[in-house]
């Protein structure tokens, strides 16, 4: 593996360039390119089926695309296992909500610093010697992880019984817990009511503002998107149709003929 | 030079070097944070606030200055309210909840020149209003998450202020002279706290408490309570609430006894149950809400354990009261009652977080009798207070052995009353306030030619000389056929019942009393959930047809109940409806410390109030709700009008 190069604010974290995706005849990417920089939200949004979960999927490592090159800080590859991204710091949530539903908030989250562990699995299933001392800093970073989210009064509830508001953002808390360089957010308004998307944005925002993490995010719901992002990328039937500033986007032709459909 | 400061105890900076000085190393405040219990010792609790008051005066705090405290209970707030009174200035608690419009009023009208607020939402509502709120120069605050990116000119973090005053005290031997003058300089005389009223009638008004009068007040009911550094409290109230300073403010600081933080507002319930406190204050409502849910989780416990809730119950209901007020009790059923305490008072208490109380009290509004029964059969000493924040909280409260559900207890220590021939109870007690801040004239009608205060209520007293109090003395009418009607009182019976969260009763020179009805959408919700009753909204729920029939039956219960009284009997509830939507504060229709605001809700619902008296079946209505971010929005909905059923009048014999 390349190491990796330090990048700064501004520069590219990860490049996508000229990526292909076939399921068998399915073409579910087709030559799509474009970078994440550093420290920006970037979102990808387009219509169901456009391709924006797989892309999702090819950054972080769970789909190999049969053409293009990804760079992800400085290092190109074609093809890379999930758990060497998460190892390299990309995190992300899940269209449908995947917990550990019989787990509590607390549990969950500290899942997400499993990667951090250094204590060998004999100490950490005795719970003894050096496991206990990690255990109890990794417990603060997941404690303050907890409190940012205001998810403090479920810390011990099973989040099986929670509402989904909330196990969204347990979820965004067990991605944060691994303290990624990027984050990969997929819908993570899906199914949420006003108030519970206004918190979301929030929380976003204040990800970005104070762990300075990069994030790329799905959203079907478009003001969430022109108010966050940066950036945006917008596919359509797994093509690349417009890239660039919410306001450029809003005006792109292309984009308002894939949203209101075109009169044949 | 400390020695000196603190010869006469009349300022709380005083009490505070006095705190520090007597028990230096007894905790005087805990806060859980990250899931820990951080604590400071009445020490260093000192330390840092005079390091505050060194940091606030040196960024031009002057004496007399007001500062408003806007935020949830925690100990850097707390701390603000010291600091800022060490350094001469009078702290404004303002609520947290207020929308930024109710904010700007009171901040406006306080003239403050400084704000401590918690958190980025605070700081919002602040800059949203900065312009029509020009005294402000500068704003502090508690967390920082969210705010790196904030203009800082006009904006700094708290722990920043009390860093500068350490290095400011370390450098400048200056600094802590001219700190212990400021804290010497102080008297009882000073404005110690200005406290805004909930605005039950119209605009707040700012009530301005002398130290030394907070101090008297609150020593009475130290000694009264018999409350010691040994206590612990967790405060959960509103800062800005007369409740919350004086009980765990003024008390703490003369006591000595710890104040402890929740982590937040929703956790507050295990967070007691975690300190244990020992000294317990809530309003009726939080009663309500913990009797509301014991309810429905026994309703959906099994078999077994749900016979032995209620026979237990029984047991308590008959002897738990007379055990508690230490009244001659048979063997037998005090065995009975030991092993109901086993097995379910305990148990019960132990899950509310009330197994270490040792003096309960509630007040703010009336109790339901059977609420309040409720937790003294189980063996809780819970009591009543009558207070307000002209009198800085008490003036009555009962003793631990004459309690009584309907009454609030005899004049506090130092306290008289007195009963105006209209029925309004007047008082004047060691700690009543000095003035309404900027309103001489508000001040004037409140007080009598002789300096008695008047408390707006109606009253009586009891043979026992307990008061009695009705209902605010304007409310208190009459209807058309001369039958008294105290719209409080018929709203109160109905809230006893956990499916119905308000009431809001009308009748004055009418022919009959009316009622709007809000459901409590915990206990309604759970209903419909074991009954496979289902809904799409809270306006859906309160619609249904079945709820109409559970909610007609307590109806009927409550006139029932009011038959029997002879006093009430004649006002009974004719007709009622069940509201589309929960009364709320952000929409002017309850008080901060949610009492209903009568009038204003007849006037929004002036449809629906004319569909109650004219025999119509169902009305229309619209209404505009406020978000909680400001925004308007409009609820459109048409409500079903219900007649009661009216129970024959007990004869008298």
């Amino acid at each position: 593996m390349v190491p990796a190069q330090h990048i700064a604010p501004g520069d590219a974290l990860l490049k996508v360039e000229n990526v292909s995706l076939r399921f068998g005849g399915v073409k579910a990417i087709t030559d799509v390119s474009f970078d994440i920089k550093k420290g920006e939200i970037r979102a990808i949004i387009g219509p169901n089926g456009a391709g924006k979960t797989s892309m999702l999927n090819v950054i972080n490592g769970f789909y190999h695309p049969q053409e293009g090159l990804i760079t992800y800080k400085g290092a190109t590859r074609a093809k890379m296992k999930p758990y060497v991204a998460a190892s390299q710091g990309i995190a992300r949530t899940f269209q449908n909500v995947a917990l550990f539903k019989g787990m509590s908030t607390l549990d969950n989250i500290m899942v997400g610093r499993t990667l951090k562990m250094k204590s060998s699995f004999f100490w950490q299933v005795f719970r003894h010697g050096p496991a206990m001392q990690e255990e109890i800093v990794h417990r603060r970073m997941v404690e303050e992880i907890i409190d940012f989210l205001e998810i403090e009064h479920i810390r011990k509830v099973p989040v099986g019984k929670l509402p989904y508001g909330l196990q969204k953002r347990v979820e965004l808390g067990r991605a944060l817990a691994m303290e990624p360089e990027l984050l990969l957010l997929d819908e993570p308004m899906a199914g949420m009511n006003l108030e519970e998307k206004e918190d979301m944005c929030r929380f976003i925002l204040d990800v970005k503002e104070q762990y300075g993490t990069t994030i790329a995010l799905i959203e079907h719901d478009m003001g969430v998107v022109m108010d966050l992002s940066d950036r945006v990328v917008v596919l359509e039937y797994g093509r690349k149709i417009a890239d660039g500033t919410p306001d450029e986007v809003k005006a792109d032709q292309a984009v308002i003929d894939a949203y209101l459909g075109v009169a044949h | 030079m400390l020695a000196d400061a603190t010869a006469v105890l009349d300022t709380f900076p005083k009490w505070l070097a006095h705190q520090a000085r007597t028990r230096p190393a007894r905790p005087g405040m805990r806060h859980k944070d990250l899931g820990i219990w951080t604590e400071w010792s009445w020490a260093e609790v000192e330390r840092k606030v005079r390091a505050y008051a060194v940091g606030l005066m040196a960024h031009g705090l002057q004496r007399g200055d007001k500062v408003a405290i806007i935020g949830n209970n925690r100990p850097k707030l707390y701390w603000s309210m010291m600091a800022v009174q060490c350094a001469g200035g009078i702290p404004v608690p303002v609520y947290a909840d207020a929308v930024a419009d109710e904010m700007a009023y009171v901040l406006d009208h306080s003239e403050v020149r400084f704000a401590c607020v918690q958190d980025q939402e605070q700081v919002d509502k602040l800059l949203s209003v900065v312009d029509r709120v020009p005294n402000i120069a500068l704003v502090f605050y508690d967390e920082p998450r969210g705010l790196r990116g904030y203009d800082h000119s006009r904006l700094q973090a708290i722990d920043e202020v009390i860093a500068q005053g350490e290095a400011a005290m370390l450098a400048d031997p200056d600094a802590v002279r001219r700190l212990d003058a400021s804290i010497a300089a102080g008297s009882g005389d000073d404005i110690s706290v200005m406290l805004y009223t909930s605005g039950t009638t119209g605009r707040s008004k700012g009530v301005m408490l002398s130290a030394g009068r907070c101090i008297a007040a609150a020593r009475d009911t130290v000694a009264f309570d018999k409350l010691s550094d040994q206590d612990n409290v967790i405060a959960y109230l509103p800062l800005a609430w007369v409740g919350d300073h004086y009980l765990n403010y003024a008390q703490a600081l003369i006591a000595g006894f710890c104040i402890n933080c929740p982590e937040s507002p929703e956790t507050a319930v295990e967070d007691r149950r975690e300190i244990g406190n020992t000294y317990a204050f809530a309003p009726p409502r939080v009663f309500e809400g913990m009797l509301t849910r014991i309810m429905i989780r026994m309703e959906d416990a099994g078999w077994l354990k749900r016979k032995m809730f209620h026979y237990y119950m029984g047991v308590a209901k008959k002897w738990g009261e007379k055990i508690l007020d230490g009244k001659p009790v048979p063997v037998l059923a005090r065995l009975n009652y030991a092993i109901g305490d086993l097995l379910v008072y305990g148990p019960l208490k132990n899950v509310m977080g009330l197994t270490t109380v040792r003096v309960g009290y509630t007040a703010g509004e009336a109790i339901g009798p059977e609420l309040f029964s409720f937790f003294r059969s189980i063996g809780l000493n819970l009591k009543q207070l009558y207070g307000q924040t002209e009198a800085f909280l008490f003036v009555t409260c009962q003793t631990d052995t004459g309690v009584r559900a309907d009454c609030v207890g005899p004049a506090t220590p130092n306290v008289e009353i007195r009963i105006a021939e209209d029925g309004e109870v007047l008082y004047k007690s060691p700690g009543q306030f000095v003035g309404y801040f900027k309103e001489p004239e508000k001040t004037a009608e409140t007080m009598t030619p002789d300096g008695f205060v008047k408390t707006g209520d109606a009253g009586f007293f009891e043979k026992d000389g307990q008061l009695r109090i009705i209902d605010r003395a304007k409310d208190v009418g009459k209807l058309k056929n001369g039958a008294l009607y105290a719209p409080k009182y018929i709203e109160n019976k109905l809230k006893f019942f956990p499916n119905i969260r308000e009431a809001v009763a009308f009748g004055q020179g009418e022919d009959m009393v009316t009622c709007f009805i809000n459901i409590d959408l915990v206990a309604v919700g759970n209903w419909a959930e074991r009954n496979n009753v289902s809904y799409g909204s809270y306006q859906e729920l309160a619609g249904h047809p079945q709820v109409y029939e559970i909610i007609a039956g307590h109806v009927a219960e409550v006139n029932r109940q009011l038959a029997e009284e002879p006093m009430m009997a004649r006002s009974q509830i004719g007709r009622f409806l069940i509201l589309h939507k929960e009364l709320d504060a952000d929409d002017g229709e309850l008080t901060r410390t949610q009492k209903v605001r009568r009038g204003f809700i007849a006037e929004r619902y002036a449809p629906l109030v004319k569909a109650l008296y004219d025999g119509s079946k169902e009305a229309d209505i619209s209404t505009e709700v406020t978000f909680e971010d400001g925004r308007k929005g409009v609820i459109s909905a048409r409500v079903k009008v219900m007649d009661a059923k009216i129970a024959p009048i007990a004869q008298a014999a």
